[in-house]
């Protein structure tokens, strides 16, 4: 790989200045989707920052009706955590289907969002449920945060602490894997809650997006036999080597179903 | 930069490019060279090491990344010559062809009796082995050995966490 400086600052404060301390930086959380991007020169920063010493990224904890994850929490800990499983069981189900044990063991929960893939799984669920994400400056609705394809409301340097979860009466996410690179080719998280339904969509279409239509048949019927048939119009969606925009949709109708009976 | 490592147990501190991969350092500077490269792309799983007990793939960490923690590569889990349980129940079961991906698997393999205890069944094995590529075994007799592997340990106690032999 190309030759880069690397700091390990232990503070929000530190890291921002490190950042900003000249040519092209970049924050490096567990690495599995930046490292890739180096070495194929996508990306060729002058200075990686590690989050990885930075105090107060980790821990998850619930508060009301909130259950916050620190930015750095790896996928692995989410899968095993008591709070999520007893809180939000349906998070505990998506963080189980990211990638592979090793990726899980690393990939983190800010890298995700903050990278914002439009086949990741978080996102989904960050727009189903409700989600505040926490920055070293303010505070985003996950509504406005996603941005589409690969953009977020995050500006240069901006770097997320933590992520609350709204907590439902159910939830459970859907995921119709890449059976090589296990990313969505299409997932659905749904989210129930006693004042009405959300739907986040991934994969399917250039970012992860809501589904009104589904919320509102949902919200008077909460079944699968509610939402069979409806349509996702394939003009939005993604058609790429792995899938057509038409099967996209199909698929989504098939996630959402999926998602309903398992929540 | 100075890290400090902690490789098969022999603790050092070495000065490290920030740009070399873990498995790099392994294998071009410390001629570690068990622990394989089969994809470069985070993909295939043969380079696969514990960290702290956790199997990580060492293409895509840096070595400075883990300063501080301990690593077990596949030549850490010998005691002499005495194969780890989990390695002497790949050579039983047939557990590998080539040879290219079973560091990775092995390594692998430890962890999943680390999560899931020496009793762990088959399509538990199968599904936590979704980061291990191998080209030539169809993958039945790796379950298998990986299954033997988690009975003996639970037998001998072995350590899921490698370091049995230097630490
Ligand atoms: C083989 C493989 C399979 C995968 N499968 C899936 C999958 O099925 N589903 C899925 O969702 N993902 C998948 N991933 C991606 C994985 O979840 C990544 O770990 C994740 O996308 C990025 O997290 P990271 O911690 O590795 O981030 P990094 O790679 O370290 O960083 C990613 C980006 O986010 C920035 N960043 C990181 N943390 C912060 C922060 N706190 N604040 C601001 N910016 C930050 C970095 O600067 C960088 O631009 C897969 C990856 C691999 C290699
Ligand atoms: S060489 Fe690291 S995953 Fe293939
Ligand atoms: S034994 Fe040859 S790749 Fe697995």
């Amino acid at each position: 790989m190309r030759d880069f400086e690397y700091a390990r600052p232990a503070s929000l404060a530190d890291a921002a200045s490190a950042f900003s301390g000249g040519g092209e930086a970049a924050f490096i959380a567990g690495g599995h989707t930046l490292l890739p991007a180096i070495k194929s020169r996508l990306r060729m920063p002058d200075t990686l920052v590690d989050l990885a010493g930075v105090a107060g990224l980790t821990g998850i904890s619930s508060d009301g009706d909130r259950l916050w994850i620190g930015a750095m929490t790896t996928h692995a800990t989410v899968a095993v955590d008591a709070t999520v499983a007893a809180k939000i069981p349906g998070l505990t189900g998506m963080a189980k289907l990211i990638g592979d044990p090793q990726v899980r063991n690393r990939g983190t929960l800010g890298g995700v969002i903050a990278n914002n893939d439009p086949a990741a799984d978080y996102p989904a669920a960050l727009l189903a449920l409700d989600a505040i994400v926490d920055t070293d400056r303010g505070s985003y609705a996950a509504d406005d945060y996603f941005q589409g394809m690969f953009a977020t409301a995050l500006a240069d340097g901006e770097i997320v602490t933590r992520v609350g979860f709204r907590v439902p009466l159910a939830s459970a996410y859907a995921k119709f894997r890449h059976p090589a690179s296990r990313y969505a080719v299409v997932g659905v998280y749904v989210a129930r809650f006693a004042d009405g339904v959300r739907v986040g969509v991934t994969g399917a279409g250039p970012g992860a997006f809501r589904w009104p239509e589904a919320e509102a048949a949902l919200a008077t019927d909460f079944s699968a036999a509610a939402v069979a048939g409806l349509p996702l119009d394939p003009a939005d969606l993604n058609t790429d080597i792995h899938a057509g925009a038409e099967y996209r949709a199909h698929l989504a109708g098939v996630m959402l179903a999926d998602a309903v009976k398992a929540a | 930069m100075q890290t400090r490592l902690t490789i098969n147990g022999n603790a050092q501190t070495r000065e490290v490019a920030p740009a070399t991969l873990l498995v790099e350092l392994l294998r071009d500077e410390l001629a570690l060279t068990g622990t394989h490269i089969g994809c470069d792309t985070s993909q295939c799983g043969a380079c696969n090491v514990l960290i702290d007990g956790q199997s990580v793939k060492s293409c895509t960490i840096l070595a400075v990344q883990v300063d501080g923690k301990a690593i077990t590569t596949i030549e850490g889990l010998a005691d002499g010559d005495t194969l780890h349980p989990m390695q002497a129940a790949f050579k039983e079961a047939h557990g590998l062809q080539c040879g290219f991906c079973t560091p990775g698997m092995v390594i692998a393999g430890i962890e999943i009796v680390r999560r899931h205890g020496p009793d762990v069944d088959a399509a538990t094995i199968a599904h936590d082995l979704e980061g291990n590529l191998c080209r030539c075994t169809g993958y039945m007799n790796i379950i298998k050995a990986i299954q033997a592997g988690a009975r003996a340990m639970g037998q001998t106690g072995a350590s899921a966490m490698g370091e049995t032999a230097h630490a």
